[in-house]
């Protein structure tokens, strides 16, 4: 009797859940003569403001550099957790002819290196990583990943010229993930305060803000005044920075938003140049071979202040030598294990 | 280094966190002993939990107050409860499946109306600490317990509050009598429909106020999925706390503690690895549930659907 209304009832609510779990352009699914389509999927949304977040706006800024959306469509998959979920959309993607298919995390290799052997004449690209496969003969991947520890370390820099009880805070997602940044970061740190004390705790999650907020209260009552951390969690803590009135360097995208008063410095990853060197390679028909990584000297890192709150010129001035040292090789912040699946 | 971790200013610290960090586990978990005390398992408290911290979150945004903020998201929790009730009591679909479908729903739509109406991350002013007069000063005791926002305290009134309505009122015994054995409530002319409906709007409201704790009081920002399957946990408490307030408060606080102490743990470098730290909340959940297993009573018409007749 009522089992047909039931089982209705049921499949509605459950689409009517699918429709904002992940999106897509639904245009750029279509055929679009001339157009270079680019589809990217990713772990988290695209206002993370932390790793997802910065490829999507270095693709809509390439977009907007390329013409618009008559030179560039960009068909997206967020919330991609769970990797199956994502190979899946990885496959569609391909099969849907899309020329550049970005899987946006560490976790995607391997769904990444079978799509690609499956599809031999789509384009490829995953990070944070080295590996294009290039030595098992793949040769439609591009690789990509941030030297995050030169951010990393101009941070700590900073963060140790704020820092009036030489107590510093981290708020890391799950432990190895962050360690570019984190290293970079304590030796910022120790090369201007050898003695001042940085204490780094991990959340086990990349998306656990209500941790991650307890997290900078515990920092912040164990007497840190300057706090910093990684992945989309950080929200919860900016928040708690925020309240607290206490300083926040950011990492990964723009963060002033949330913090407009206590947010200090963002390390900006910026892919818009990695991006647009792809799109060159593959219309001139190279498909993948080539590892990228973002660094201060390809402006692929920058490190941006908060232009609306007053910092000494004495700290900004800091940052920037810090920044040249990097460059010229004098401050090598770089204490980089071969091939680092993390920082995403 | 394990000496710092047992200071008086440390132990104080580990306490007033696992209070804070308590306060949306206990609203979820309390709305959500309503339900399955009535007969109703619902486990789409996630997805409400994310509905009330959106709109608690946009109305804070927009520019009104904060208890605006509050009632909205009571009534959008309201909502949702009449939704799931609707889906399991009414058309009678299977509880658990519904509730993820509720769940998804929930997570789905707070996604959709997060990107549509605000679009990035943004920060409000939220309920500020609130810290009460004489007995926040009570020197140790004072911080632990009086030294917090206002739904802080809301959420551990509800304890005694939900106690007296389950145990001492006429809609705590229909409530009971309905969860324990529908087919003779409904003989004695209790409505078994209507006491559901009941449950399921008062659990909808302390899960949306729950997600409101989050958005417009311990962390001031909406970010999708933020309560990261928080109300998951809150649905496991109900049955760590054998479906007793008293129950879901200790259980609450017992995951809180342990919360607090693996991240005090780390913030002093202690020497254990993180791996280890953030395990300990759920390792201590699975060795209390082991030793308490026995004692459970759960209501005997839980997740069962009822109609006349049958």
């Amino acid at each position: 009797m009522l089992r047909p209304i039931r089982i209705s009832m049921l499949i509605f609510l459950l689409l009517l859940a699918g429709c904002g779990g992940s999106e897509e352009d639904g245009e750029a699914a279509g055929a679009e003569g001339g157009a270079f389509r680019v589809a990217i999927v990713m772990p988290s949304s695209t206002t993370d403001i932390a790793w997802s977040q910065s490829m999507f706006d270095s693709l809509v800024a390439v977009q907007t550099e390329m013409g618009g959306e008559d030179a560039m469509k960009i068909a997206f998959s967020e919330g991609m957790f769970r990797v199956t979920d994502a190979s899946a959309a990885i496959r569609d993607y391909a099969a849907e002819g899309f020329d550049l298919v970005i899987a946006h995390g560490a976790q995607y290799g391997n769904s990444v290196f079978e799509v690609a052997n499956d599809f031999t004449d789509t384009s490829f690209a995953w990070g944070t990583s080295s590996d294009t496969g290039a030595d098992r003969g793949i040769e439609n991947v591009f690789a990509y990943g941030a030297v995050a520890n030169e951010g990393g370390y101009v941070n700590g820099v900073v963060a140790a010229m704020l820092s009036e009880n030489d107590v510093i805070g981290v708020i890391g997602p799950v432990a190895g993930d962050a360690k570019l940044y984190i290293d970079g970061f304590v030796r910022g740190v120790t090369d201007v305060k050898p003695d001042a004390q940085v204490n780094v705790s991990y959340t086990g999650s990349f998306s656990d803000t209500t941790l991650a907020a307890e997290a900078a209260h515990v920092h912040i009552q164990a007497g840190a005044d300057v706090l910093t951390g990684s992945a989309q969690q950080v929200v919860g803590a900016i928040g708690v920075a925020n309240e607290n009135g206490v300083a926040w360097l950011g990492t990964q995208s723009d963060q002033i938003s949330l913090g407009p008063d206590v947010v200090v410095t963002n390390q900006i990853y910026n892919w818009a140049n990695v991006v647009t060197d792809m799109i060159a390679k593959i219309e001139a028909g190279e498909l993948g071979g080539t590892a990228y990584k973002l660094t201060f000297d390809n402006d692929g890192l920058r490190l941006e202040f908060n232009e609306n709150i007053e910092i000494d010129d004495e700290v900004k001035e800091a940052a920037r030598a810090a920044i040249e040292d990097i460059k010229s090789g004098v401050v090598d912040p770089v204490l980089l294990e071969e091939d680092d699946d993390n920082d995403d | 280094m394990f000496d710092e971790l047992f200071t008086i200013t440390t132990l104080i610290g580990i306490l007033h966190s696992c209070v804070r960090l308590a306060t949306p586990y206990l609203l979820a978990s309390l709305g959500e002993t309503f339900g399955q005390r009535s007969g109703v398992l619902n486990l789409g408290v996630d997805g409400i939990m994310l509905m009330g911290a959106f709109f608690a979150f946009y109305v804070v945004f927009e520019g009104h107050n904060l208890w605006v903020g509050v009632l909205a998201a009571i009534a959008v929790g309201i909502l949702m409860g009449l939704l799931k009730a609707f889906v399991s009591v009414t058309m009678q679909s299977l509880q658990g499946i519904s509730g993820i479908g509720l769940y998804l729903f929930g997570l789905g739509l707070s996604s959709l109306l997060f990107k549509t109406l605000i679009g990035s991350v943004e920060g409000v002013s939220g309920f500020r600490q609130l810290p009460i007069p004489l007995l926040a000063d009570i020197p140790g005791i004072g911080h632990i317990l009086f030294n917090h926002n206002i739904l802080v305290y809301l959420a551990y009134l509800m304890v005694p509050v939900s106690w007296f309505v389950i145990n001492r009122t006429t809609l705590g015994l229909k409530i009971r009598a309905v969860g324990h054995n529908p087919e003779a409530a409904d003989t004695l002319g209790v409505s078994v429909n209507g006491v559901r409906y009941t449950t399921m709007m008062i659990g909808g409201a302390l899960a949306a106020v729950a997600g409101a704790s989050l958005s417009i009081g311990l962390q001031n920002v909406f970010q999708e999925n933020m309560t990261n399957g928080l109300g998951f946990i809150a649905v496991a408490l109900v049955y760590f706390g054998s479906w007793r307030t008293a129950g879901v408060l200790g259980g609450s606080l017992l995951f809180s503690l342990v919360n607090a102490l693996q991240l005090w743990v780390q913030a002093l470098a202690i020497p254990v690895p993180s791996e280890i730290a953030v395990m300990m909340p759920y390792i201590m959940t699975i060795v209390v549930l082991a030793f308490t297993a026995r004692q459970i009573q759960k209501p005997a018409a839980l997740a069962r659907s009822y109609e006349r007749g049958e």
